[in-house]
């Protein structure tokens, strides 16, 4: 029974999401902001339908992280969905940019990369759907700031491989087997490199069609 | 190489006595299929939900698959064999199966075309399935969408790849049979039993099983590791290692409906089942089933006991005081300093066996990869654990648990860190 003083057991437990989802904050940060030293990427404020694209791409094997795999397999797409909007409605501040030390002609590489891709070898800027500011755009295109370079690196590597996939047509495993493994470092250093601006939100449309198409975003599927 | 050959052949021999005997037997119970006074529509409504309480679609869909096209790969100690389509597909399915074809397999564990099927189909308990709810089950399955995706070969190492050879295992362990309903007991008790024993086929991970795979002691339910998963389904007739016996039966219903109860959670293999299968039953079946489990004859079990042999009052005060700090700054705050938790959204580590058992496999996986109980209907929006595997090191995992396991009453001997090493990485589902 309880032993005297042990009112914290009848305290209720808050009807909250923060609540129910202490689980995904223990290694995505507080509200999802995640941390500037480490591997887990930042879900705050990354639009609801790329969150819930990944949850289903996790449950359906498209990605592969058994720790997340398991968090999700079990639970309906209902509450998949509010989980992907409470993450999406969060806006804390960012992590400081990690240091990173590679020499400039690595990190002007990946700036050019980012921001005007590279036509002669079919890749389009990362901008180009990311968005000019890289703060993502809604419904379904992630921001990429913010994210720590080792999981940016993870991530093209994983494209490249096959070992991640999206929904076909799956535009970023085209684009990551154009990219060579020096291009995958010198993106991710500049990427992992900047500082985000706090305000920063997801862009509500791209001002172009898309370079590709994405199954993970309906529209650019349309419109090619 | 000549021993190999000369062992298969008396193996190949001995199998095809067993098989002629089986066959003998097999005629003596052989029955037709029975005419049924419901409407198709209720027919094919009864089936999808024994589909359902029989979790047919777990083992009979590849994850991201079509549900009930196959591919999931069931692991085993002898390798691995993969769920069959059995979507109404005529070439790769059950499409040209006759209603008399399926209650073979389910009943006889045979194949269409004769073959023997390993016992990873669970037919030592789907003989006990009735006749009637065999065709049901069949009429509902040739209502899914047919789904043309050809079934994988089992991949399994000599000699359990010889499928001749099963004639022996069945010789050994299996015998066609029926649920016959004891007479002493309730008819809510009958259909308990029935669900557990037949369709529920619950003893496939709550019974241990021999060194062939074999669940020897039948449906006792005294729970054992399950080969390969390496998760421990822990006994339904003792209360000592997450028993029923000393539940409330809504709590055991509630646990099988809901994922969650006053006493603890449904994790590892056990969500998947709630989550496919349980959350759909009926309350009327639930209770049944639990009504059932409660009066499980109990076995003498191998209670932990305190079983710090070895270790000095001075070490057992040091992993104490780190193991209560750890926990008054990770756990405390759901778990509560009372360690009573608080139920259903926290469960209680004070007296819960999963905690204090002598299995520590479930515990040690909860501690390292968290993890949500099932969403349900009843509890369509669970609270989760964090994982606690990237920033707890070996030892302060394993302090952390003596410490929950010697708190509160609690009585459990120590985790050597290195346990908790070995289960670092283990496949989670």
């Amino acid at each position: 029974m309880a032993p005297a003083g042990a009112v914290d057991s009848t305290a209720p437990v808050p009807d909250t999401l923060q609540q129910r989802l202490l689980a995904c904050t223990g290694c995505h940060g507080n509200e999802g902001r995640a941390a500037s030293d480490g591997f887990y990427p930042r879900i705050a404020g990354k639009p609801e339908g790329y969150l819930y694209n990944q949850l289903i791409n996790f449950r359906e094997g498209r990605r592969h992280f058994q720790l997340m795999s398991a968090m999700i397999d079990y639970q309906s797409d209902d509450y998949l969905r509010e989980m992907a909007q409470y993450f999406s409605s969060q806006h804390p501040p960012y992590a400081l940019p990690q240091p990173i030390d590679v020499p400039k002609s690595t990190l002007d590489l990946g700036e050019a990369l980012v921001k005007s891709g590279d036509k002669s070898r079919k890749i389009p800027a990362c901008a180009a759907c990311h968005g000019d500011a890289l703060a993502g755009v809604t419904p379904a295109i992630p921001g990429l700031l913010g994210l720590p370079r080792d999981y940016i690196i993870a991530q093209l590597g994983s494209w490249k491989s096959g070992a991640r996939r999206a929904a076909a047509p799956d535009c970023m495993a085209q684009i990551a087997e154009r990219l060579s493994t020096a291009d995958i470092g010198a993106i991710s250093a500049w990427i992992g490199s900047q500082a985000a601006d706090n305000a920063a939100r997801p862009a509500d449309h791209v001002t172009e069609p898309l370079p590709v198409s994405c199954g993970g975003v309906p529209s650019s599927v349309d419109s090619h | 190489m000549k021993t190999k050959l000369v062992l298969i052949g008396v193996l190949l021999l001995l199998a095809l006595a067993a098989a002629l005997l089986q066959r003998h037997q097999g005629d003596e119970v052989l029955e037709v299929s029975l005419p049924s006074s419901e409407s198709p529509q209720e027919l094919v409504a009864r089936g999808q939900y024994l589909a359902q309480a029989g979790d047919c679609v777990v083992c009979h869909t590849a994850r991201g698959g079509a549900p009930f096209a196959g591919g999931r790969a069931v692991p085993t100690p002898f390798g691995k064999l993969f769920g069959p389509n059995i979507t109404p597909d005529a070439e790769t399915g059950i499409g040209d199966w006759s209603a008399d074809d399926f209650w073979q397999a389910l009943h006889y564990g045979k194949s269409r075309d004769g073959h023997l099927l390993y016992p990873a189909f669970p037919y030592p308990d789907y003989t006990r399935i009735s006749h009637a709810d065999a065709d049901a089950l069949f009429a509902y399955l040739k209502t899914i969408a047919p789904v043309h995706q050809p079934s994988l070969e089992p991949q399994l190492g000599f000699p359990y790849n010889q499928r001749p050879l099963l004639a022996l295992w069945r010789a050994l362990y299996f015998k066609p049979g029926a649920y016959h309903a004891d007479a002493q007991q309730s008819e809510e008790w009958n259909r308990g039993a029935y669900l557990v024993q037949g369709p529920g086929h619950c003893d496939a991970c709550h019974s241990a099983r021999n060194s062939l795979g074999a669940t020897v002691d039948g449906n006792d339910l005294a729970g054992g590791v399950i080969p390969v998963l390496d998760w421990y389904a822990p006994p339904l007739n003792s209360h000592l290692q997450a028993g029923v016996g000393s539940w409330d039966l809504q709590e055991v219903a509630d646990l099988l409906k809901n994922g969650v109860a006053g006493h603890g959670v449904a994790s590892g293999p056990m969500a998947e089942v709630v989550y496919n299968s349980l959350q759909y039953l009926s309350p009327a079946d639930t209770q049944a089933i639990a009504t059932y489990l409660k009066t499980l004859p109990a076995k003498a079990q191998d209670a932990d006991g305190s079983g710090v042999a070895g270790m000095s009052t001075a070490e057992r005060e040091r992993v104490l005081a780190l193991g209560g700090s750890l926990y008054e700054k990770r756990c405390a705050d759901c778990h509560k300093a009372s360690g009573l938790g608080v139920p259903p959204q926290y469960p209680p580590l004070a007296g819960n066996p999963t905690v204090t058992g002598r299995h520590t496999i479930n515990l040690i996986r909860m501690l390292l990869n968290g993890g949500f109980p099932p969403g349900t209907q009843g509890n369509p929006r669970p609270y989760g654990m964090p994982p606690f595997g990237e920033s707890l090191n070996d030892e302060q995992a394993a302090a952390v648990l003596f410490y929950i396991r010697n708190s509160w009453g609690n009585h459990g001997a120590p985790i050597a860190p290195s346990e908790v090493n070995r289960n670092r990485g283990a496949a989670i589902d």
